[in-house]
């Protein structure tokens, strides 16, 4: 009885053993040196993982900027969004190099048809998922190019950012937004763009995106973009573009002095976070300001 | 008693509701304008050859198919040209069109108008083909592919048999029934014509056993033509389909990616055999077609002649319909089709029929999870997974989707008609499907 439990102890250790003198070996044969760097970068990472940045994760990105650094010895064109300047200012000084500054960005819906101002000519009650009813039909409103307010983008959203307002039938982002662009690439219609926030979060943007001619842009939708170009002619700095019907603000070129949002007659352009007008102008306009602070 | 033929795997069987069978066609009164929509093959859309303003006569050419898959458009009525402009299509989307103002009905001179049935085929196969082309024909089964490419066998390939498609799987769908039944010795020249141009010698027409009419008919008048025969089948959807009618009539299968004419089959509908009748016989093109307007909501379900353009609400008025109790309007049959957003939206070379259901026949159920019960598998007709690939197209896994061959889908619908907890099984594979060919395009440039 006791060899019996001898041998199977002096089997198995002999076993463990040679396993042990193998794995050994091996592991130094294999050994993979890794950057130490590597893992430092990762560590001030924010560890979301949502691929903002455009790699597969934090890791991949650590990688990437420990690659730009070492071949250009730059890491510019490397950007966390999530994480931001900071983020970035750490990383940089890893590395011993400088990041560029850059303008935070935010999603921004560039539609406000919804149910209000888009009311809906059909009913659709086929499978919630906007790109489903893209495939199928223009929307419950009739814009081709509109909202169609069945959420691929909140569902999208791993920031607890962006929800569906019910009543307006939009989506409504709010500041816990990351620029991450997962809704961007969710909504099928291309809505979403990601804008930079702006000095004290003053942002002014087209919140329309139809390429159609007035005439059929207006019978669907009462805040669509006409493409009459009377912001581009108002505008002092040439920040506007207009193409196929339609009106771009380029946020870089942008002073925010807001001469264009006076000017729209659909009210298509939109103004958030600034302070209401002086009494001279109506009372109209700040209450379209105080809506559209909610759709930022 | 002999089993009757059919596909080997899958398929379903939903009720047929064929109230408009014992409808004779009627000839639907001239509308006060046409809408002609310029994309209405699949393929390139047709580049318009009109201006504003243009007088037109009825056959007259407005648009030539320039693109190898595209097909030309004649007008359908005569008068004149009001604008090329876009109108909104059944999908609710704005696509380019042609209006035109009907002013009388003067028909273009070169299209005999004799009502006596001509037997002999002048042509030639290559004339065949070039006036089957010129008349701008496309498969009126609903897939619109135009029938001159069809009928240009590849180099290398040889045409064996010609099938004609006189299954109409579909519930509700009579247009091709009663076609059968009122024009069956034209639709038997137009095979022959087909059978000229393919240079086959073999035809068999499949046909359901619900349409039992028909099957006698056609019978009768196949005696007297060598090679032309029909094929009783047991009635089972998607029969209507081309690779489940090969199977079920010649017992052959179409390999994965592959075209009908792999296994020496071209596949016609009767519909087209028909136009091709007219086209080759009368020359006249193709600018009416049989559309059924039918459902439970539908006070006079009717069979109609109808010219390319009309608007889908004249229909609609002339067979009776009860907008309050309305629920759906679908473009095509239940199963296939897609309802329209708007029923302003024309008439156009595949629209087979107009289908109302009372709003308290179409609505979703809710959606469960799946419960692995395997159904959608055992209906299928293509032998593939749809829960499957439903769930990787749904998560985005597209190179497992593609290789359980999500390409072969035929969207029948089967699956998401027999799926117990009403997941939308076919929405996700048909997105899927379009990433997949997506990736599959982008992959080779």
């Amino acid at each position: 009885m006791n060899n019996v439990l001898l041998f199977a102890l002096l089997a198995l250790g002999l076993l463990s053993v040679a396993a042990a003198i193998i794995l050994y070996f091996v592991a130094q044969k294999f050994k993979v040196i890794e950057d130490p760097r590597i893992d430092s970068v990762d560590e001030v990472l924010p560890k979301a993982n949502c691929g903002g940045c455009g790699f597969a994760g934090c890791r991949n990105f650590a990688e990437a900027t420990i690659r730009s650094a070492d071949l250009n010895k730059s890491i510019e064109g490397l950007n966390c969004p999530v994480g931001g300047n900071n983020v970035m200012k750490e990383v940089a000084a890893i590395l011993g190099l400088t990041a560029d500054e850059k303008d935070p960005l935010i999603a921004v819906i560039r539609c406000n048809g919804g149910k209000k101002h888009s009311p809906s000519k059909v009913q659709y009650d086929g499978a919630t998922s906007c790109a489903f009813a893209h495939n199928l039909f223009a929307g419950e409103g009739g814009c081709p190019n509109g909202c169609l307010g069945l959420g691929d983008c909140e569902v999208s959203c791993n920031f607890d950012a962006l929800f569906m307002n019910h009543e307006t039938g939009l989506p409504e982002v709010n500041d816990k937004c990351v620029a991450c662009g997962a809704c961007v690439k969710a909504c099928p219609r291309f809505i979403i763009e990601m804008r930079p926030k702006g000095k004290k979060d003053r942002r002014i943007f087209v919140s329309c995106i139809n390429t159609e001619k007035g005439g059929p842009a207006k019978k669907n939708c009462s805040v669509a973009c006409i493409g009459c170009s009377k912001c581009f002619q108002v505008c002092p700095y040439e920040a506007i573009t207009m193409a196929n019907n339609l009106a771009y603000i380029d946020p870089v070129k942008c002073k925010l002095c807001r001469k264009c949002v006076e000017v729209c007659p659909t009210d298509a352009i939109h103004e958030l976070n600034f302070p209401p007008r002086k009494p001279k102008t109506e009372t109209e306009v700040t209450t379209t300001n105080s809506t559209s602070e909610s759709l930022a | 008693m002999n089993t009757l033929k059919t596909f080997r795997i899958g398929g379903v069987h939903p009720a047929e509701n064929k109230f408009s069978e014992n409808a004779a066609i009627e000839t639907l009164a001239l509308p006060k304008q046409v809408i002609v929509p310029l994309g209405q093959n699949l393929g390139v859309a047709s580049k318009v050859q009109v201006k504003k303003g243009d007088e037109v006569k009825v056959g007259q050419l407005i648009a030539t198919g320039e693109a190898f898959i595209s097909a030309n458009l004649h007008s359908p009525v005569s008068g004149k040209i009001l604008k090329i402009d876009e109108a909104v299509d059944a999908s609710g989307y704005r696509r380019p069109a042609v209006f035109i103002e009907v002013v009388d009905d003067i028909w273009d001179e070169s299209i005999d108008r004799t009502p006596q049935i001509i037997h002999e085929i002048k042509l030639s196969k290559q004339e065949i083909i070039q006036r089957i082309k010129s008349c701008g024909l496309v498969g009126l089964g609903g897939a619109t592919f135009p029938t001159h490419v069809k009928l240009m066998v590849p180099e290398g390939k040889k045409a064996e048999f010609l099938i004609i498609n006189g299954v109409e799987c579909e519930p509700y769908l009579t247009s091709d029934h009663r076609m059968m039944l009122e024009k069956p010795e034209e639709i038997i020249i137009g095979i022959k014509i087909l059978m000229k141009a393919l240079e086959v010698d073999k035809a068999i027409i499949g046909i359901e056993n619900n349409k039992q009419d028909a099957i006698s008919k056609l019978s009768e008048i196949c005696k007297k033509h060598n090679g032309v025969s029909v094929q009783p089948l047991k009635v089972k959807y998607p029969q209507g389909g081309e690779k489940q009618l090969i199977k079920a009539t010649v017992n052959r299968e179409v390999p994965s990616g592959k075209l009908p004419i792999e296994v020496g089959c071209v596949v016609q509908n009767v519909g087209t055999a028909f136009a091709v009748y007219e086209a080759v016989q009368k020359n006249k093109p193709l600018f009416e077609r049989i559309v059924t307007v039918t459902g439970k909501n539908i006070l006079k379900p009717s069979n109609f002649l109808v010219r390319i353009g009309t608007s889908v609400t004249d229909l609609l008025e002339k067979a009776g319909w009860q907008p309050e109790t309305a629920g759906k309007v679908i473009n095509g049959g239940p199963m296939m089709g897609k309802s329209l957003s708007s029923i302003e939206a024309p008439i156009v070379k595949g629209t087979s029929g107009i289908l109302v259901l009372n709003s308290n026949e179409s609505y979703r159920e809710k959606i469960n999870p799946c419960i692995r019960c395997g159904k959608c598998i055992t209906v299928c007709p293509m032998g593939l997974e749809p829960y499957l690939l439903a769930r990787v197209s749904e998560t985005g896994m597209f190179d497992i989707a593609e290789g359980s061959h999500i390409l072969d889908c035929i969207e029948c619908g089967s699956c998401q008609f027999t799926c117990p907890s009403a997941r939308p099984l076919l929405d996700h594979i048909r997105l899927g499907k379009g990433k997949v060919a997506h990736i599959i395009r982008t992959r080779k440039n």
